[in-house]
């Protein structure tokens, strides 16, 4: 039943994959919300300042200048980040 | 369907922040009881893959985009709570990181994406599976487009009580674009699903709530 150290590397590996090759690839459409905030005139409501300024807005990792390469970095970092954060909040629930 | 800051007036975010805070602390002491071993890394790996995931937004019909929100997908091989706090963590660092949806949002966007996305996701394909005497992609995909029209219909409420938009206008708007985006994420749900079965057919549980 235990999940072996290679099996982890294969499922990291394949969440690195799809942010690394696929992200800029990516629709850019709005998503549905968007799309229903515009037709139905909301859509500047969200416009304005955010209540916390993150320091890669928009999947855009900040100084690369070519877009493709900003959002495979910022996802790339992304999934790392997120892969800690759960393997770690995870770990802790369960020491606790 | 991240919802951004200024979509949702304060009497609505603020009790929608609580409610996420009250439902996160149930799942963490639910998991407590019911996570193994195996699941701890598993847990970081699902999260990774769901996030990468919903980078890759699909077009859908007229200009629209729609991304996998995971919740089913996480539930299935995790359990609702353990399923539910991946989606949450997920959340967490899409808003902290890259400002998708906003602060004040994020209980909501917990609230819609992991309570309702994930654990009530998680219910429907319990029904469903037991319903159909086990066929679990059929659940899975069932499951995966419900949560996702659920989650989207939660969202036009909340923007409706918000006063931001009447929900007569909003409940059809998001339930019909997300009937189609929902289509995408039972696909790539059941892609996923069947793939894990065919190698670790062990990590998808038999039985109803077992992480």
């Amino acid at each position: 039943m235990r999940v072996k150290a290679r099996e982890i590397l294969i499922g990291l590996s394949a969440a690195l994959l799809l942010a690394l090759v696929l992200s800029p690839f990516a629709s850019s459409s709005p998503d549905g919300l968007e799309k229903v905030a515009e037709r139905q005139g909301f859509l500047a409501k969200g416009e304005g300042e955010p209540a916390l300024k993150a320091p890669v807005p928009d999947y855009a990792w900040p100084g690369v200048a070519d877009e493709g390469r900003a959002t495979r970095i910022a996802g790339v970092v992304g999934t790392l980040v997120t892969f800690a954060a759960a393997w770690g909040v995870a770990a802790l629930i369960r020491r606790v | 369907m991240h919802i951004p800051d200024g979509f949702l007036a304060a009497p609505v975010w603020a009790p929608l922040w609580a409610a996420a805070a009250a439902g996160l602390a149930g799942c963490v002491r639910s998991v407590q009881r019911s996570l193994s071993d195996r699941a701890v890394p598993l847990m970081g790996v699902m999260a990774a893959f769901i996030f990468a995931a919903q980078m890759l937004n699909f077009p859908v019909a007229g200009g629209t985009s729609g991304h996998l929100l995971g919740g089913v997908l996480a539930a299935v091989l995790l359990g609702p709570w353990a399923g539910a706090l991946v989606i949450a963590v997920v959340l967490v660092v899409q808003c902290l990181l890259f400002q998708d949806g906003g602060l004040t949002a994020l209980g909501a966007n917990i609230v819609n994406m992991s309570f309702v996305g994930s654990a009530c996701g998680y219910w429907i394909y319990a029904a469903v599976r037991t319903a159909t005497s086990g066929k679990t992609l059929v659940a899975a995909a069932a499951a995966a487009w419900c949560s996702v029209v659920l989650a989207s219909a939660a969202c036009a409420v909340e923007l409706a009580l918000s006063g931001t938009v009447p929900l007569r206008t909003a409940l059809p708007a998001m339930v019909a674009v997300h009937a189609l985006i929902g289509v995408g994420e039972a696909a790539i749900t059941c892609l996923v699903v069947a793939s894990v079965l065919k190698v670790r057919p062990d990590l998808v549980p038999g039985k109803a709530g077992c992480a």
